[in-house]
């Protein structure tokens, strides 16, 4: 478990003061001139050394993707907070901007500096209105007391913040899609390349990047690479917030090491499962993109990036949907289907048409309303979809699809004989 | 699913006049700041947002001509953005706009009995406006607090943790114009474990 000295989200419920005198008490703005000190290839070097994978749910090596900003490029360059979440199950990052909202600007300052940029965007879903005042009045605090605008923290680097509200769009939280909304147009993918290091927000050099990523950088270089990289495993590194929803007694966020198993993660933080662990049905670990994990699998998985791949799953953006044995499996994931088929931006066929389809299917699948060969043919379809779209809204639309056949299959085949029956 | 913020029709309304307020206007010089002087069409999304607002919570015709004429964009660029982003309506809703979060999460702890005491309570069907006009009722997708789920959505605010007898609640105080509280209504504070306590 998690030693509480080693927690970075020393705020995360909001029992604290989350304005600037209480952020300065929990050690934010503390040093922060030291930390730009450190020149932008240290603060880059020292990401990587900390072996930071992005939290937004690909898992991109943070001070990788940092150091992707060229140096010299006559251009303005632009740092991109993407706080549009909106991936089911996930609720992190909300309690970050809401409850702490200073440790994500100083992150912003970091991690702009490095990147050589003065100006930095954060895009907030629209529906996070409260969250959005919170973060507007922390950066009014942080202009009022020097710790951003001209001279920033007296570091002699002139940064500005500003927060832009989103109006609804799940594809947005898509980096280039972020970028098309934030320039007044409607939330559709780029083709990559360009990638936005090259040409991103108004043509300029741009890093998109995850609230949670920028949050935790200050501490990492407060604290030093190697205390963040000896926690987890390698290449699974530091901590991460979990967001635990579903059928379990006491469904919370909570800040626990990377690699902690998925069961000691259930049970010792959201009061385990409704009905106890043998009443596990599955549990989808990364957010509805990622395909699900039948019990057996959560008897002994653990929870960091490597150990669910491993599994034919992810860590995506550790949000943990438990489901116990009274949960209409089919129903779940059909309910998934839905969503996906509401938030394809229309741009590619193969999703906007794909994701109707298999909609449509999946409701049909609920009650067995379908013929046996046509669970080939829908996995069929999400091969199709997978891989054959600009952006991964095909492959998360996909995923949730191939995992429920992977470990469910015979429930289905099961409906179908039952309807036969039933109609016979 | 009927929403107001999906459909791509223009609501026709009679006397459609928009002029910014003078609040409003004020506001508007600050947002396009934001942004650099050759880019204020990045301020589209704030500027419906305001006019929206400003205009009982949905987007006239003649509100998003202003926001085009304001922008220095053609109309057909306001509209395309207003259409594809489901938190702009476009059909005049009621004083309430209640969205029930439907999606796996909340759907696993109970959105469909939520669903089922607005329809009864708001005296309307998923989708369509009540009556007396105090009440929209739609369903839509994860708003994204699902450790509280199930969770509604009414107008700005979140109101989580809900159950019926709740939620029934909440829509009748609303019915009867009394104050509701906003957030957990199991008294935890955001998205703690423990839920007996309050700080």
């Amino acid at each position: 478990m998690l030693k509480e000295k080693d927690k970075i989200f020393k705020n995360l419920y909001g029992f604290e003061d989350w304005k600037l005198e209480g952020a300065k008490k929990r050690g934010i703005w503390s040093n922060t001139k030291e930390l730009i000190k450190m020149g932008s290839e240290k603060i880059v070097e020292e990401i990587k050394n900390s072996q930071l994978r992005g939290r937004g749910g690909a898992g991109f090596p943070a001070g990788l993707k940092w150091s992707f900003m060229p140096k010299n490029s006559g251009k303005d360059h632009y740092l991109v907070v993407n706080a549009d979440e909106s991936e089911p199950g996930t609720c992190k990052d909300r309690e970050i901007m809401r409850n702490d909202p200073h440790l994500l600007l100083e992150g912003c300052l970091v991690a702009a500096f490095a990147m050589h940029a003065h100006t930095c965007y954060i895009y907030i879903r629209g529906e996070y209105y409260s969250e959005s005042s919170n973060l507007q009045k922390a950066i009014d605090e942080a202009y009022a007391n020097n710790l951003i605008g001209k001279n920033a923290c007296g570091t002699g680097w002139d940064f500005d913040i500003y927060l832009h509200r989103g109006a609804g769009a799940y594809i947005c939280g898509e980096e280039t899609a972020l970028l098309e909304s934030l320039e007044g147009k409607k939330g559709q993918p780029r083709l990559k390349p360009p990638f936005p290091a090259g040409a991103g927000l108004y043509g300029c050099p741009t890093t998109v990047t995850n609230v949670e990523t920028v949050a935790v950088s200050p501490t990492i270089l407060r604290r030093g690479s190697k205390w963040f990289a000896d926690l987890g495993s390698a290449n699974n590194t530091g901590t991460k917030i979990f967001s635990i929803s579903g059928h379990v007694n006491n469904p919370c966020n909570v800040e626990e090491e990377m690699g902690i198993p998925l069961k000691e993660l259930i049970e010792k933080h959201a009061g385990g499962v409704i009905g106890g662990w043998e009443n596990l049905l599955a549990v989808i670990p990364g957010g509805a993109s990622v395909p699900l994990l039948p019990k057996s699998i959560c008897d002994t998985v653990k929870m960091d990036f490597d150990s669910l791949k491993e599994v034919q799953s992810g860590l995506g953006t550790a949000a943990v949907i438990v489901m116990n044995k009274s949960t209409d499996i089919v129903e779940a994931i059909a309910r998934l289907s839905h969503f996906y088929k509401h938030e394809s931006c229309g741009q590619c066929t193969p999703c906007r048409e794909g994701t109707g389809w298999m909609y449509r299917m999946m409701e049909k699948m609920v009650h067995g309303n379908v013929e046996h060969q046509d669970i080939d043919k829908i996995l069929d379809v999400t091969k199709q979809i997978e891989g054959h779209t600009i952006c991964a809204l095909g492959d998360a639309a996909a995923w949730p699809i191939q995992g429920l056949f992977r470990h469910f299959r015979p429930e289905i085949e099961k409906r179908i004989q039952e309807r036969k029956i039933r109609v016979a | 699913m009927h929403h107001p913020g999906t459909n791509n029709k223009v609501f026709k309304k009679i006397n459609d006049n928009f002029e910014w307020s003078s609040e409003n206007f004020k506001k508007i010089s600050e947002i396009i700041k934001k942004y650099p002087p050759n880019r204020i069409q990045s301020a589209v999304i704030p500027l419906l947002d305001l006019a929206q607002r400003q205009n009982n919570g949905w987007l006239s015709k003649n509100s998003m001509e202003k926001v085009a004429e304001t922008l220095s964009m053609s109309y057909i660029r306001v509209l395309e953005v207003a259409t594809f982003y489901s938190m702009f309506n476009l059909e005049p809703i009621g004083k309430n706009f209640v969205q029930i979060c439907r999606t796996t999460p909340c759907w696993l702890r109970g959105s469909d009995k939520l669903s089922k005491v607005a329809q009864e309570v708001c005296e309307t069907n998923i989708g369509e406006t009540s009556d007396d006009e105090i009440f929209t009722v739609v369903e839509v997708e994860c708003l994204g607090a699902c450790c509280n789920a199930p969770m509604v959505q009414i107008n700005d605010d979140y109101y989580e943790d809900l159950d019926e007898e709740s939620f029934k609640k909440i829509l009748q105080d609303l019915k009867d114009n009394k104050s509701i509280k906003v957030g957990s209504q199991i008294g935890r504070k955001s998205s703690q474990p423990e839920r007996k306590f309050d700080a």
